[in-house]
């Protein structure tokens, strides 16, 4: 077991091994190879040509906040239906009546959600 | 020699990786040129031309000029999260790679036997999946990190557009899942086998045909591609979450992009067309198709070597012959009896992942883009209850037919 679980997830690693060393090697390769003329106007953030005003880090809309919230609650939903589809033909009928039940109560969220307007996009 | 025999598997895998860093660089190159030129042809221009006889040497003009461009660095910046964030971005893109199986043959390599897939897991779905997810950091850190404010309003739609779409993806594909019973995608293209009446191939596109137009929708907005392309709308936010960055670190987010779109594509390939299965019968009658890939080749050499010596452009007339000598070469080689089974896995696989690239390219020659509101509202109202509601009833068709 020990052989068959190193020979599947070792390639793996060197795999990721071998891309981050190229990625890397790129982002070394294109901060030496190049001319590199400092100007103060080039340092500055970018605003269509008119002078920046203000900082960047600023606060945004809380609706971003809220999605990421909402996305939180349904991948998880998501992540649990993986092992029931998986196990789904044993468990036959009464997996699929568990089942509805799970997505019925998610279902309950997803309709308050849709009533109380955090799915409308301001 | 020792290291060989001691780790056999590193060495065969160390050159499988080595082979498929190469040809997905490669096809990485030639998806922009071929993305351009089609989009070119769409919109009736003849995109790429001078560069090399019909544009073919673009892709490595642009990667020089991306390398001698001036790295800036913005001081304003967050450094170690504005350096991490395209590195992410490549790294987790092409490593998704290796998850993925080209073909059911097994070849030696130094005599060691070994599988067309670099690493070959019985839960690669979710490993490709988790991978993948950890690719919507590189959107909002390179986002924050630059610090100015075109860049910052990018990642944010850019990461909400992503998880808002990663739902929808991930609960499309609970429909292959539920009658495949596998993450193994060799149990899952396995079970796609075999014919319906003869003649339709039991591919998991036909059953499961709201999933996949759930999947290729929702991957499509994955990867920020047309008419999903709100993070870098030019029109409104400049270019998005990569306004501030220049040379290589700037063609990086598009080498992941394409990356992330080769990706998806096969993973649409593998989990609802059957992947490397071919559309036909695998009876006597059907035994012609096993020259298909090397008829395909010699057709295209044939098409090369004329096509180059009628064009306008001396170089054409040059380079392509020789192409299309190879290809004649290739299309031979595909004919000698140890070669051919082997090629038949990769050549549909390739086939069918060429034409959802294709297919991408072509949504975005045509296609407007969406309005964030839209977006967003189809997303969540529209995705996500279609994905439930394909998920429930597939659950309720396989329950029933189990009884």
């Amino acid at each position: 077991m020990n052989g068959s679980y190193l020979d599947s997830y070792a390639p793996l690693l060197l795999m990721f091994l071998l891309a981050a060393g190229l990625a890397a090697v790129l982002i070394i390769a294109s901060s030496v190879v190049g001319r590199h003329l400092k100007v103060r106007a080039k340092d500055q953030p970018y605003e269509c040509g008119i002078r920046p005003t203000g900082d960047a880090r600023e606060p945004y809309s809380v609706h971003f906040y809220m999605v990421a919230m909402i996305f939180i609650l349904f991948d998880i939903e998501a992540i649990f239906l993986y092992p029931w589809a998986i196990v789904f033909k044993q468990l036959n009928m009464f997996g699929f009546v568990e089942m509805l039940l799970y997505i019925a109560i998610l279902v309950v969220g997803y309709i308050y959600l849709w009533k109380k307007g955090a799915l409308e996009w301001k | 020699m020792e290291f060989v025999t001691h780790h056999p598997v590193l060495v065969v895998s160390l050159i499988k990786i080595a082979i498929a860093l190469f040809v997905v660089m490669t096809a990485l190159a030639y998806l922009t040129w071929f993305e351009r030129k089609v989009v070119a042809r769409i919109q009736s221009r003849w995109g790429p031309y001078w560069v090399g006889p019909h544009g073919l040497l673009q892709p490595l003009a642009d990667g020089i000029k991306f390398l001698f461009k001036e790295d800036i660095v913005p001081p304003a910046a967050d450094k170690i999260s504005y350096v991490l964030a395209p590195f992410l971005a490549l790294a987790l893109a092409l490593t998704t790679l290796a998850l993925i199986p080209i073909g059911p043959a097994t070849i030696s390599i130094l005599g060691q036997p070994t599988q067309l897939v670099i690493s070959h897991s019985n839960v690669a779905l979710i490993l490709l999946f988790a991978i993948s997810s950890i690719g919507i950091y590189a959107v909002v850190l390179a986002g924050w990190s630059s610090n100015s404010k075109y860049p910052l309003m990018g990642g944010l739609r850019s990461s909400a557009q992503m998880i808002s779409y990663e739902v929808s993806l991930t609960l499309s594909v609970v429909g292959v899942l539920l009658i495949a019973g596998s993450f193994d995608f060799y149990d899952i293209v396995g079970g796609q086998s075999g014919h319906w009446v003869h003649v339709i191939p039991k591919w998991h596109i036909f059953p499961q045909i709201l999933g996949f137009i759930c999947y290729l929708t929702a991957a499509i907005a994955e990867t920020n591609r047309v008419p999903f392309d709100l993070p870098e709308a030019e029109t409104e936010l400049v270019a998005g979450f990569h306004t501030e960055y220049s040379s290589f670190k700037f063609a990086m987010f598009f080498m992941a992009e394409y990356a992330n779109m080769i990706t998806v594509s096969c993973l649409a390939t593998l989990l609802f067309l059957g992947g490397w299965l071919s559309p036909f019968p695998e009876t006597g009658a059907w035994r012609w198709q096993l020259y298909l890939p090397a008829a395909g080749l010699i057709i295209a050499g044939i098409g090369l070597i004329v096509g180059g010596l009628r064009g306008v452009q001396l170089s054409a007339k040059l380079v392509f012959p020789v192409l299309g000598i190879v290809c004649l070469g290739v299309g031979y080689l595909c004919t000698l009896p140890g070669v051919m089974p082997v090629i038949q896995g990769p050549f549909w696989f390739t086939a069918k992942v060429f034409f959802l690239l294709f297919f991408y390219v072509w949504a975005r020659g045509t296609l407007p883009r969406f309005r964030y509101d839209q977006l967003m509202s189809f997303g969540w109202k529209f995705l996500l209850p279609l994905s439930l509601i394909n998920l429930v009833v597939t659950s309720l068709v396989v329950v029933l037919r189990l009884r």
